[in-house]
């Protein structure tokens, strides 16, 4: 089961990636890290969640403080006035500052503010990129903004270029579990590295692709179609490929085509952040 | 090199533990001091933790265990790797010195954004001058009023009784400081087009301002017209104007003309300017949406033109006085410049 899920993240990894841009950060330690930018559609909704969380409180107060006893006067009307407006253009301010670059709407969706450079977020970029809302959401509903984000080559609107922020999704901070990797992902293949390279040169993207779909699906199966569909998989494998009885010798058939699929997959210490970080990525350095 | 991952793993994996319970300890008491030699410890870790991920990287391919590393190594980057101090928010320094003196300090963009004002007013005045039909082209339909026969107007306003804003004179007085810092921040913001966004908004209301003024003083109601808009006007004009410095402050960054930084970085610089601008903007706007409210919507007779007047031009004098000399004293070094995000070369 475990393995299923891990599998299945790897995919949804690489979709995601080669999708979207990420933001590469060197630093001087001489490593780098790579950061996912949130596209426009995320930060779309986002604001969207944010507005209606606005509207929502301002409602509320409205209606718990009996302030409507008092509505038609003129200090009342001048009241929500600055209300709304102190709302609508604190609101993010507030919230980036106090949250380090999140607001409820971006907290919910997973992204967050950060500096280009990767540093701490200063107060006056939460305020520039926030005071230039005002020319990101012209003519209506942010077409300059999400113009300027399709067009430039971090997702980053108007108010975001001027205040060197990107908008990114947080990394999950989860540590891994090592456990799993020390012992249920081991793979007695990766033992004869000359094999697994002409495994994967043997094996077409089709065949690969078969064999990942099989997998994940394998307790969608009746458990006789199961067992005959691996024993089927297992022989193509071997035929490309026979790996020392020692490796093979105690491994189902299922188990097998497990260790087939992750010594294709795997990513592999030199190619490894090229397929992560395709030509899309953007590199700033820092030295 | 890795060679034994279990026992990279079983050693390691206490620090970046370590390292992980001390951000999220730093990020919790946000803003309190940290001891020497926690930082001392948590440079420690960094540095362990990002020589982790670079063998880890380059050896072996558990990707969720490098995408742990990463995200542990940028979470105590943002944390180490921050040079700019924050600084305490002082208003009456903000008021006494810092405004004032970054107002003089670029001087040359409140000089354009002056010209191309004047320009405006002077265009509008004439036009209004060459032919009264004018500014029914120019006016948008919202200005209803600025249409109508200056003497009429006139004439309708001194008909008010003296409380005809009776009980909404606060909220005119919030309409209008919200309506011009909504303004001011547009001013601001489309300065980022180059800078010509800018210019368009300060010709323009340039221009109805000098139609304004050149209809009612054709009409020869100019003691009405000066003793109408001058007591707020003297604050509320300088403020757009500003504000029209900032938005070229930010046009002049975006095209970095004569300047040899990259765009991020120029915009880096320009940024606090920026802010400090638009803050002193916002004070001016709602004092001027004060005076608009309570003062200037009094005609004759029960406020004499003449007193309005007075009062402006003593405004007036007073704002200059306070722009031209306030905070010279301390202006003896030079502007802040942030520390460190100078020596990065992009």
């Amino acid at each position: 089961m475990k393995y299923s899920q891990a599998s299945k993240g790897w995919f949804i990894e690489i979709m995601i990636i080669e999708r979207y841009n990420s933001l590469r950060i060197h630093i001087p330690e001489g490593v780098y890290f790579s950061l996912l930018l949130a596209g426009p559609f995320s930060r779309f909704l986002a604001w969207l969640l944010d507005r209606v969380i606005i509207f929502a409180t301002l409602m509320l107060l409205y209606s718990i403080s009996g302030l409507s006893q008092f509505y038609g006067s003129g200090l009342f009307n001048a009241g929500m006035i600055l209300v709304s407006f102190i709302s609508i253009i604190g609101y993010n301010i507030l919230f980036e500052w106090l949250w380090r670059g999140q607001t409820l709407g971006k907290r919910l969706l997973g992204i967050r503010v950060m500096d280009v450079l990767g540093l701490q977020l200063q107060f006056n970029q939460i305020v520039i990129r926030n005071l230039l809302r005002a020319v990101d959401s012209l003519p209506t509903l942010y077409l300059v903004g999400g113009t300027a984000m399709v067009l430039s080559e971090r997702c980053q609107r108007l108010g975001d270029l001027a205040a060197n922020t990107v908008v990114i999704y947080v990394p999950e901070s989860m540590e891994p579990e090592i456990e799993q990797i020390l012992s249920g992902k081991y793979n007695s293949l990766a033992l004869y590295p000359h094999l697994e390279a002409r495994l994967r040169h043997r094996t077409s993207s089709d065949e690969a692709s078969i064999l990942v779909k099989a997998l994940l699906r394998r307790d969608l199966f009746n458990p006789e179609a199961r067992i005959d569909l691996f024993d089927m998989l297992a022989r193509h494998f071997e035929d490309k490929v026979s790996f020392p009885e020692e490796s093979t010798e105690f491994l189902s058939d299922e188990q097998y085509l497990r260790n087939v699929a992750d010594t294709l997959f795997r990513k592999t210490g030199s190619n490894n952040h090229n397929k992560k970080n395709n030509s899309t990525t953007q590199t700033a350095q820092v030295s | 090199m890795i060679l034994d991952l279990q026992r990279f793993l079983a050693q390691e994996r206490p620090y970046w533990n370590e390292l992980d319970e001390m951000l999220t300890r730093m990020r919790e008491r946000a803003g309190t001091g940290i001891r020497l030699d926690e930082i001392q410890r948590l440079y420690y870790l960094y540095r362990r933790t990002a020589s982790d991920l670079a063998r880890v990287r380059s050896q072996v391919a558990e990707t969720e265990l490098q995408d742990y590393l990463e995200t542990l190594v940028a979470r105590a980057y943002g944390e180490i790797h921050e040079v700019r101090s924050t600084r305490r928010i002082r208003p009456i320094h903000f008021i006494r010195v810092v405004f004032p003196n970054t107002v003089r300090q670029y001087n040359r963009a409140l000089l354009l954004s002056c010209i191309v004002f004047g320009t405006g007013a002077l265009c509008g005045a004439f036009l209004t001058v060459l032919d009264d039909t004018n500014k029914s082209y120019i006016v948008p339909s919202g200005f209803a009023h600025v249409l109508q026969n200056p003497s009429d107007r006139v004439a309708e306003e001194e008909a008010a009784r003296l409380d005809h804003l009776a009980g909404n004179r606060t909220l005119f007085s919030t309409e209008l400081m919200t309506h011009n810092i909504r303004i001011s921040i547009m001013a601001v913001s489309v300065g980022f087009f180059w800078g010509m966004g800018t210019f368009l908004l300060l010709f323009y209301n340039g221009t109805i301002l000098g139609l304004v003024f050149a209809d009612f003083i054709q009409a020869g109601e100019s003691f009405f017209v000066f003793g109408w808009l001058l007591p707020h006007g003297i604050i509320e004009i300088p403020a757009i104007l500003i504000a029209g410095q900032a938005g070229l402050l930010l046009g002049g960054a975006v095209l970095g003309y004569g300047n040899r930084n990259s765009l991020s970085l120029r915009l880096r610089h320009i940024a606090p300017v920026l802010i400090i601008l638009i803050t002193g903007v916002a004070l001016m706007l709602i004092w001027a949406g004060i005076i608009e409210a309570f003062l200037s919507q009094y005609h004759e007779p029960f406020i004499p033109y003449s007193l309005k007047i007075l009062f402006g031009i003593a405004e007036g004098i007073i704002f200059l006085i306070y722009l031209v000399f306030s905070g010279r004293k301390a202006d003896k070094k030079p502007n802040e410049v942030q520390p460190g995000i100078e020596g990065m070369v992009y």
